[in-house]
């Protein structure tokens, strides 16, 4: 009781005798009960005009980038997959279409993701162990077969070598008859993030953000419906840090994007648009709602006050929001099922354009069918039973959701100026400032977790003993790796040896002379020029990422 | 006579970028007093050999993700005598499924962690076993 009195004090809020201040994970205090009194207060934004006045599909879009939302579409099913070689990975997408996923997202073995080939002796042991293995455009020829990719739609979660997994899938697409120049489809292409959580890099940070630049244009050039980046709060929250600055580092990274690809000549309304975003969704259900309201909101106002932009499209945060990996635990594993039908609910209550759920078995194995599917039935269920289509944004007017969006607007707004106060985002990564501050808020989660503090069923309360998890153990096949290297080196063999040579050496001076590289790479890919080369040719001119290790 | 701190070695091999981890315990060795090396992501069990060596640690830690940690560790175990790493510490973390266990403690590593394990469990394994470990 004492205590309690002690942290009562503490707090600047009246509350009633004997109850302990509560803090939402970005720091904003939490009170008992919201009333009238507590809308319009919010920052002087303007944003913040609580219930009724603004309306979705309307600037500044607080509520929603579409006026009908989910009545006319419900959001797409993602689920992340991708094992083996590209034959595997392709049954594992037609099970999944099957079952009712309505978008595709690829998961790439380490070393595709690293701009390695799959006999490359750094690949040993990794080639199609946590996604599938990519040497040429053959495997985007295999791993797509069948599937129709203009009625789903293919997300491609690579960074570090995006520019070659973009360039295949769009010859991909061509080779099967789609015009690019209508083609839909996204890459995470987001290597600054990368930088920061994941670690999938491969240049020096200036060049890598040239490249994501040259993907960006060559894409609102040719491939104007194709979704180049999609910029990842989603890995640096996982990676520690709050949800407030989860949103404020994606925006400062997707705003230097921008400023290189503006360099370039071309107008905000010619690309922005197609510029994306992915964040996660665990953790506090309302505060997560709000941080997607206040972003919506802030996006739109940099967009059109800082940009410039005339085109309220060019204003969407268009996103995918889930995972939720970090909040899901290797503990009574089943509880994962429960947590993941929150975190999709969190998404849906946010007005999330795009959802991907973990699965149950992550922390053990990459996911069984089953596990898909749960995840994919969790979405039909909010869809099909819960009523969760029915109407926009339905937390919209709450009290306590319209103030968590004013103080989450205003957590965004500070971390955002602290980055930029720090020298900005660029800086801010290439000396590790940021992953070292990130890790720190990691590290004392952890202790927070260990004390108790932070809770965590199954993992600090509600333990059972100790049993054997009920999962499903991943089969690794040795024959997809064995199919797989005899494939490389018949590639190697078949195709043409001038055209290759022709095509690096373009790349090369393109690269060198500081050109556009995309057209270059595009040339490699239908070649058959294998990601290592590729690769290799970039990292002779670029050199290499140096991380900076702050421990 | 004082004894200098634990020197730990905390690796990443291999190409998983997972080092939220490897981090945490870094740090967490850190509080406890030990010397803790970081290696930074993507390193070959050749670089983690060389370094271990260079920087006479007293346990090799090394943090792996990505499924690929037996033909790791057996690339380590095959450069051990080549750099002579003696009798120094050899832990692994991550996800490790139970499986393998017995299999790497063939290989010569000499605990396994995840991440359920309590990082005070981690620091005291250490504290109380390597000792067991004379330095060469």
């Amino acid at each position: 009781m004492a205590e309690e009195l002690t942290r009562e004090m503490k707090s600047g809020l009246e509350l009633p005798h004997g109850v302990a201040p509560v803090f939402a994970d970005s720091g904003i205090e939490v009170k008992p009960v919201y009333t009238a009194a507590d809308l319009n207060g919010g920052n002087g934004s303007g944003g913040g005009n609580g219930a009724g006045e603004e309306r979705p599909g309307e600037y500044p879009f607080t509520r929603g980038i579409h006026a009908d939302m989910y009545r006319r579409r419900p959001w797409t099913m993602r689920q992340y997959t991708g094992f083996g070689n590209a034959q595997a990975t392709n049954e594992r997408f037609h099970y999944l279409i099957e079952t009712g996923n309505t978008g595709l997202n690829v998961a790439f073995d380490l070393p595709s993701q690293c701009g390695l080939d799959s006999d490359d002796p750094a690949a040993e042991g990794e080639v199609g162990r946590v996604g599938m293995a990519v040497d040429s455009l053959r495997d985007f020829e295999v791993a797509f077969d069948g599937v129709d990719l203009d009625a789903i739609t293919v997300s491609l979660t690579v960074n570090g070598a995006a520019a070659i997994m973009i360039a295949m899938y769009l010859a991909m697409a061509e080779k099967r008859g789609y015009d690019i120049a209508t083609l839909r489809g996204t890459a995470q292409n987001d290597i600054l993030k990368e930088m920061v959580g994941r670690g999938t890099w491969v240049f020096p940070v200036e060049p890598s953000v040239r490249l994501v630049g040259d993907t960006i244009e060559y894409c609102a050039r040719h491939a104007p419906n194709y979704s180049p980046v999609s910029v990842c709060g989603y890995h640096i929250r996982e990676s520690g840090c709050d949800p407030a600055e989860e949103m404020g580092y994606a925006f400062e990274i997707a705003k230097a994007y921008i400023d290189e690809t503006l360099r370039r000549g071309l107008a905000i309304d010619d690309f922005a648009g197609r510029l994306s975003f992915n964040f996660n969704v665990f953790g506090k259900l309302f505060e997560e709602v709000a941080k997607f309201r206040a972003g919506r909101r802030m996006w739109a106002k940099i967009l059109k006050e800082q940009y410039g932009a005339k085109n309220p499209k060019t204003m969407w945060m268009r996103m995918i929001a889930g995972g939720g990996g970090f909040g899901l635990t290797i503990d009574q594993p089943e509880n994962n099922i429960m947590r993941g039908a929150y975190y999709a609910l969190s998404a849906v209550l946010s007005g999330a354009q795009t959802i991907a759920l973990c699965c149950y078995d992550e922390a053990y194995t990459i996911p069984s069918p089953r596990a898909q599917q749960i995840s994919i039935r969790t979405m039909q269920l909010l869809i099909e039973e819960l009523g969760l289509c029915d109407t926009v944004d339905p937390l919209g007017g709450s009290y306590f959701v319209e103030a968590l969006t004013d103080g989450m607007e205003a957590k965004i707004e500070a971390a955002m100026q602290r980055v930029q106060d720090e020298g900005g985002i660029v800086a801010g990564i290439a000396g590790g400032r940021i992953q070292d501050r990130v890790s720190q808020q990691a590290y004392e989660h952890h202790r927070r977790v260990e004390n108790g503090e932070a809770r965590k069923v199954g993992v600090n309360c509600y333990r059972v003993p100790e049993e054997k998890p009920d999962v499903e153990f991943h089969p690794e096949r040795r024959e997809d790796l064995d199919m797989q290297l005899a494939s490389l080196k018949q590639i190697r063999a078949e195709r043409s040896a001038d055209a290759v040579d022709r095509a690096l050496k373009r790349l090369h001076a393109d690269a060198v002379a500081g050109a556009n590289t995309m057209p270059a790479i595009v040339e490699a890919v239908k070649a058959y020029a294998t990601v290592g080369e590729i690769t290799g040719v970039l990292a002779g001119v670029y050199g290499r990422f140096e991380e900076p290790v702050t421990i | 006579m004082t004894r200098r701190p634990i020197r730990v070695l905390v690796s990443k091999p291999g190409l998983d970028g997972h080092d939220v981890g490897a981090k945490v315990v870094a740090r967490a060795l850190k509080d406890a007093g030990m010397d803790v090396i970081y290696t930074g992501l993507r390193k070959t069990p050749e670089d983690i050999a060389r370094r271990a060596k260079d920087e006479d640690v007293d346990v090799i830690g090394m943090s792996i993700l990505s499924g690929s940690h037996l033909p790791l560790a057996r690339r380590l175990k095959d450069l051990w005598d080549e750099y002579d790493l003696g009798t120094r510490m050899w832990l692994v973390g991550g996800n490790v499924p139970e499986k393998d266990h017995e299999a790497l403690a063939d290989i010569g590593v000499d605990a396994v962690f995840n991440s359920r394990s309590r990082l005070d469990d981690i620091v005291r394994y250490i504290e109380e076993n390597v000792a067991r470990w004379p330095r060469n």
